[in-house]
């Protein structure tokens, strides 16, 4: 689903004030009706992300007021789900606060400052905090969060799996042969492609050499970056491509067409392949 | 000579005796009374007298064509040449550039040639070769020197006088410009009496005695050898004798310097209007600047059309017999004439008013049609726009509607051939030389990566700002390329980045050129968009809009073009020694590689009667190699003679200096034996204009290096023996004939021999200049939308000659019949069709053992027959309704063969549409269904977050999961588990699984632990089996 750049911010500016939770994709459906489901959530969760890539510092300042907060609303009321509902207060991601608190925990528990690797596993699996109730609550902040936290990257991890998975059926379906990701690694390329065609095709006139999937929504500044760090790589090796942006993409970016740089929002239908001629015919 | 014309004018001597005389047919008759005089002399005489003519008659156009031996014209046309008049200045002669100093050659003697710049070739080395040299170079203010010294030395050495000692060439022969052209071998310094006139006196140089044909006399060649050192004669107490003579030409010079000076100022984008090469003395009182209230050019007004249809003979058979020394020059100067402006009467104050013959707007259109009504066929080889824009000329069709006619024709047959090219692409990686493996290090490798990706997008930039006014490549990008190229150093990496450089050189350059200028080669994919009518359009209105007078006359220096100025800029920028160095190599290589490429050569191809498809091929592959040569071979120049690049040109004991030290090491490149081997091997059409390219970027002590002397010297020969074979042809210079023998296609001769673009921007010039006088004659420009043009098929063939009732019939009939089809087919097959496959899903699911891909594969296989069915029922519903429709509609009188023809495309159409509609649907509903039956692995977890995220709290009181949902998701997540399309997904997904199952201790956790473990179990044996 293409947005305009204008529909984008008034999305963004209304995203702003909610919180990751389960109610907020529900006011965000009942606000703009017109758009997917994925796409809001997509949008949602881009808009979050630098909402907290914005304000993390602020909270890691004050990290220690938290904790000493935390543990007194958790002696007073141990059931409630208090460390969720500090997170939603200070408007920091369940997660993150989470992870800030654990962190602050097993700094006081082992006096020493603990490893990357330990936290993740504690935090994939509360079980592992030697404080229960702790333990408790930080699954409370994981589970509910919708943009952060090992559920999430695994959701999204698997959402990207899928929709390349897709995008090679469709790939098949037509009788398109490529080489996907793993056949270039093997082959020695520097950079990768999610899949690079045998031959190349036209797509609505422009010629394709490679697929970028994204399940995403491509935002300015995602966009921005993935033309840094991907899209352009891409056409420094291999020549003009396709980026399919499944949740949808602001209309305006798809501006570098004749540039070798196509965006779509679904697998594309104008599709013609060299040899066989016009595939519609 | 000039007694010669006077005699012929006044009919004393027959017209055909001078023409067959001319013709060379009559040689024996030399010696006669009347013909005493030299071919050599009276066509340089000829030319000169018609300049000198038409000099106030042509005050127009930015670039004049060069008066043959003498013009001055590019000098003072070209701002940007600026800096090499200011070389020859140095030369200290006196002389400077008035049309008719430069009528002698000022520096036979490598001591006055010093100050060649680089570029530096005689437009008839240039034209030899091929363009570039001399033609592109603006040299010609010295370039057309018929400067007899020199080619005394030069011919006398290589060709009729062997036995003079080669040691002698490097007199006159390094100045290649003097070069004189073909046949003018032999001439003599006959004392004719000169018509008082004509005659041009030298402000400087030259024997006095002899001061008024010295412009195109020269030592004779026959001379004994003495005079072949004697050039400083030269520079004898010529001009101080001179001089006085001729107060008339000073004053015209102080003229000339003051507009130099004032087109020195001003900017060298500009074109600079009313510069002319007015080789006869304006004399005071005449009026030069074109008045736009005189009337146009009028066929009743014209005076001596007797004569200007002799001079007009004469002059054709001086071309046609190639006596010219660059016939394109001449077309130039004819194109000039007639597109000249009105200009009030002239002379008033003349004493002895001679005979004006291109005195006034209509003798010069009128002798110009004539000579081209004469030279059609070489006209004819022009490309399209060129002959549109000549046939649009009001004045050709007043003067000649025949021509006109001839024009207009020639426009339709003409076979300008364009190729597909692509758009700028990226040099393919390849891991056999891009890989790790080709690398010293990870590190290396790692480095290269980012380098190639700063090296593009540096290139994106320049391709986005560089046109913008204020855009500095150094300023912009400097810093940039160097900190990349100071990495290469680091790394390592230069002979990787060399590679990767010279290959998107390649690619940006190949093709016609994506980001020229205006007037370019016209761009394929913009032809395939509008078509080619539009297309001409379409660029004169760029041109109008963007350069409407860019005329850089008929010998542009060397350039670096559209896309080439960007790796021009770069490596100036870089500035790096390795980088070059490597550079060098690789150019080399691929330029020696690609010369040795096998192109069939004109001769092959015929004797083997292969043209057709094979010759064709051939001129593809022909066309390519030689465009990415040039660029490889200027870039190979560029780089081997930037080190010795100055602003200004050395003095005489530096630039010695620097040839004694310089021809001690090897040069780059063995020109001379590149070049014997093409002639020997007859690949000259290949290597000529390769190496011609290279040539160009010498600097100024370069041509006087032994080894580009000699090679300067072999392209002279090559290029006398050329027109001397092709003597009886009509063609064109060598670069030139040899491509239209070998019939390349204009776009290519156009891209080769970019000059030729200037006949078009000429008449375009007029055009808009006429326009915008007159108030609009220019006609109007009507936006074309650009939407894509199919090749027409016999379908359009058949339409096109129809009336348009039919198509429309057609359209309409094959539109309804087509819809109504689908709503048939929708009502009755397809929710036959969904019903059905609804019922197999569900019985599928329904049952016991549940195989999801059998299942699937059922469906189907169902949805297959089904569709199948549908397609064919939609086949014969359309042939059935559409032909009886249409017999209907259509009136009775069509004939029986066109009814047929249309019912049958009727119903062609609407099958067409039919079936695109129910293909496209079916497989919709299959994808439904298959959607609806294999959840995604993604959907079910966010399901799974989501029931855990109740179950975890917070929850309002209304969420609550029977024990009904949590089975279904249970469902679900087996299903997805089992799915063949998400197999690879269950990697992702296992320890996905695994967290949930990890962090559940509660009871409705206990459940899902135990069922989806029992169906990961069962899973991984069935992957394990």
């Amino acid at each position: 689903m293409k947005i305009c750049r204008a529909e984008y911010k008034t999305i963004a500016k209304f995203i702003e004030q909610l919180r990751p939770t389960r109610q907020c994709m529900k006011i965000l459906k009942d606000r703009f009706p017109n758009h997917s489901q994925s796409t809001l959530l997509s949008i949602f969760s881009l808009e979050y992300q630098k909402r907290m890539k914005r304000t993390l510092v602020k909270h890691q300042d004050v990290v220690e007021d938290y904790f000493q907060r935390y543990r007194s609303e958790a002696k007073k009321r141990p059931s409630d789900p208090v460390l969720l509902e500090l997170a939603n207060e200070v408007d920091l991601s369940p997660s993150l606060l989470a992870r800030l608190l654990v962190e602050r925990f097993l700094e006081e528990q082992q006096g020493s400052v603990s490893s990357k690797q330990v936290l993740n596993s504690m935090l994939k699996e509360p079980s592992l905090i030697p404080d229960m109730q702790l333990a408790k609550h930080v699954e409370q902040c994981t589970i509910n969060d919708c943009c952060y936290g090992p559920l999430v990257d695994c959701i999204k991890h698997a959402i990207g799996q899928e929709h390349e998975e897709i995008l090679r059926e469709k790939l098949r379906e037509r009788n398109l042969s490529f080489l996907d990701e793993n056949h270039l690694r093997a082959k020695g390329y520097d950079k990768t492609p999610d899949i690079i065609l045998e031959v190349p095709i036209a797509v609505e006139g422009h010629i394709v050499h490679w697929i970028e999937s994204k399940a995403s929504f491509g935002d300015e500044q995602s966009h921005r970056t993935y033309l840094n760090e991907q899209f352009w790589s891409y056409w420094n090796r291999f020549g003009p491509g396709l980026v399919i942006y499944w949740y949808g993409f602001i209309s305006e970016l798809d501006c570098q067409r004749d540039r070798g740089i196509l965006l779509k929002d679904c697998f594309p239908t104008d599709i013609v392949t060299l040899c066989h001629g016009s595939s519609h015919c | 000579m000039a007694a010669l014309l006077e005699s012929l004018l006044q009919r004393e001597v027959e017209l055909n005796r001078a023409l067959d005389w001319l013709r060379g047919r009559h040689e024996c008759e030399e010696n006669g009374q009347d013909l005493q005089v030299k071919k050599q002399e009276f066509v340089p005489f000829l030319l000169n007298f018609l300049r000198d003519q038409s000099s106030n008659s042509l005050t127009h156009g930015p670039a004049t064509p060069a008066k043959t031996p003498s013009t001055s014209r590019p000098l003072r046309a070209q701002g940007t040449s600026s800096e090499r008049r200011g070389n020859r200045s140095s030369t200290g002669q006196g002389s400077r550039s008035t049309s008719r100093i430069q009528l002698f050659s000022p520096a036979p003697s490598p001591t006055a040639q010093q100050h060649r710049g680089r570029r530096r070739m005689g437009p008839f080395g240039a034209s030899a070769a091929s363009r570039q040299t001399g033609a592109r170079s603006g040299q010609m203010e010295e370039g057309c020197r018929w400067d007899g010294a020199g080619r005394k030395g030069r011919v006398a050495a290589k060709i009729n006088e062997p036995v003079s000692p080669p040691t002698q060439v490097e007199l006159n022969f390094n100045n290649l410009d003097d070069f004189p052209p073909v046949g003018a071998a032999h001439v003599s310094p006959i004392p004719a009496k000169p018509s008082r006139r004509i005659n041009p006196t030298p402000v400087s140089t030259e024997r006095p005695n002899s001061k008024p044909k010295s412009c195109f006399t020269s030592t004779p060649l026959s001379q004994p050898c003495s005079s072949s050192p004697s050039i400083p004669e030269t520079f004898g107490p010529g001009p101080s004798a001179a001089s006085p003579l001729c107060l008339q030409e000073e004053r015209e010079l102080l003229k000339k310097e003051r507009s130099k000076l004032a087109q020195q100022t001003s900017s060298p984008a500009k074109p600079i209007p009313g510069v002319c090469t007015p080789t006869r003395p304006v004399r005071p009182g005449s009026k030069v600047t074109p008045d736009p209230q005189a009337p146009g050019p009028d066929p009743a007004k014209v005076t001596h059309a007797p004569e200007l249809n002799l001079l007009a003979e004469i002059y054709c058979t001086c071309i046609s017999e190639n006596l010219v020394p660059c016939v394109f020059l001449e077309v130039f100067f004819v194109l000039q004439l007639l597109t000249t402006r009105s200009v009030a009467p002239s002379d008033t104050m003349e004493q002895d008013p001679p005979v004006d013959y291109l005195g006034n707007v209509h003798n010069c259109v009128y002798f110009a049609v004539q000579v081209l009504e004469n030279q059609f066929t070489l006209l004819s080889h022009l490309d399209r726009c060129t002959l549109r824009l000549l046939a649009e000329n009001e004045r050709v069709g007043v003067f000649s509607p025949g021509l006109r006619d001839l024009l207009v024709q020639a426009q339709d047959s003409c076979t300008s051939k364009v190729y597909l090219h692509t758009f700028i692409h990226s040099v393919p990686f390849q891991p056999a030389t891009d890989n790790r493996t080709n690398f010293s290090s990870d590190k290396a490798f790692h480095i290269f990566k980012k380098q190639r990706d700063i090296f593009y997008e540096l290139l994106r930039e320049w391709e986005d700002y560089h046109k913008e006014p204020g855009w500095e490549f150094e300023a912009a990008l400097g810093n940039r390329v160097r900190a990349m190229v100071s990495q290469l150093t680091a790394a390592g990496n230069h002979c990787h980045f060399a590679r990767l450089f010279q290959k998107q050189l390649v690619q940006m350059c190949k093709g016609p050129r994506v980001l020229g200028s205006p007037g370019d080669a016209p761009d394929a994919d913009l032809l395939g968009m509008v078509g080619a009518d539009s297309l001409g359009r379409l660029k004169r209105l760029q041109e109008r809009l963007i350069q409407p007078q860019a005329l850089s006359g008929p010998c542009p220096p060397p350039s670096f073009p559209g896309n080439q100025e960007f790796f021009r800029d770069f490596l100036q920028t870089a500035s790096c020694c390795q980088l070059n160095q490597h550079l060098k190599d690789g150019l080399c290589q691929q330029l020696l590689q690609l010369n040795e490429v096998s192109i069939l050569g004109p001769e092959a191809a015929s004797d083997e009667g292969e043209e057709g498809v094979d010759g064709d091929m051939e001129q593809r592959r022909y066309s390519s190699v030689l465009v990415v040569a040039q660029v490889l071979a200027k870039f190979l120049g560029f780089i081997s003679f930037l080190p010795y690049q100055t602003s200004e040109a050395p003095s005489r004991e530096i630039q010695e200096a620097a040839v004694t030290l310089r021809s001690k090491s090897a040069p780059v490149l063995d020109v001379c034996a590149v070049l014997r081997s093409c002639i020997h091997r007859k690949r000259t059409v290949l290597t000529i204009p390769w190496l011609v390219e290279f040539l160009s970027m010498l600097d100024y002590t370069g041509p006087f290096l032994p080894s580009y002397r000699d090679a300067f010297g072999l392209l002279l020969q090559f290029y006398r023996f050329v027109m001397y074979k092709n003597s009886n042809m009509c063609v064109f210079v060598s670069i030139l004939t040899v491509c239209l023998c070998f019939s390349v296609d204009q776009q290519l001769l156009y891209t080769c021999c970019p000059y030729l673009g200037e006949f078009r921007k000429l008449l375009a010039a007029f055009v808009s200049g006429s326009a915008s006088k007159t108030g609009g004659l220019i006609r109007k420009i009507t936006p074309t939308s650009a939407e894509p043009r199919g090749p027409p098929t016999t379908q359009q063939a058949f339409f096109h000659n129809q009336p348009p009732s039919l198509r429309r019939t057609v359209e309409f009939v094959a539109e309804r019949i087509g819809s109504n089809c689908v709503k048939h087919i929708k009502a009755t097959l397809v929710s036959e069709l969904v019903r059905g496959g609804e019922k197999t899903l569900r019985d599928g699911l329904g049952s016991d053992c549940v195989n999801a891909a059998k299942l699937n594969d059922s469906i189907c296989a169902q949805l297959c027959d089904a569709g199948m069915q549908a397609l064919e029922k939609a086949t014969r519903f359309c042939s059935e309704n559409a032909p009886r429709a249409v017999r209907v509609l259509l009136p009775e009188e069509t004939s029986q063969t066109v009814l047929t023809t249309a019912e049958s495309i009727t119903t062609r159409l609407a099958t067409e549409k039919a079936c695109s509609w129910l293909s496209s649907n079916i497989t919709k509903s299959l994808n439904t269904e298959e959607a609806n039956r294999t959840p995604l692995a993604s959907d079910v977890i966010v399901e799974i977050k989501e029931v855990l995220s109740i179950a975890v709290g917070p929850r309002t009181e209304e969420e609550v999961f029977t024990v009904q949902q949590i089975f279904s998701l249970l469902d679900k997540v087996e299903q997805t588990l089992k799915s063949r399309k998400v197999q690879s997904i269950h990697t992702h997904f296992f320890p996905t699984l695994h967290i949930l199952l990890s962090c559940s201790y509660k009871f409705i956790h206990v459940i899902m632990i135990y069922v989806l473990y029992t169906v990961l179990w069962s899973l991984c044996s069935s992957c394990l089996q």
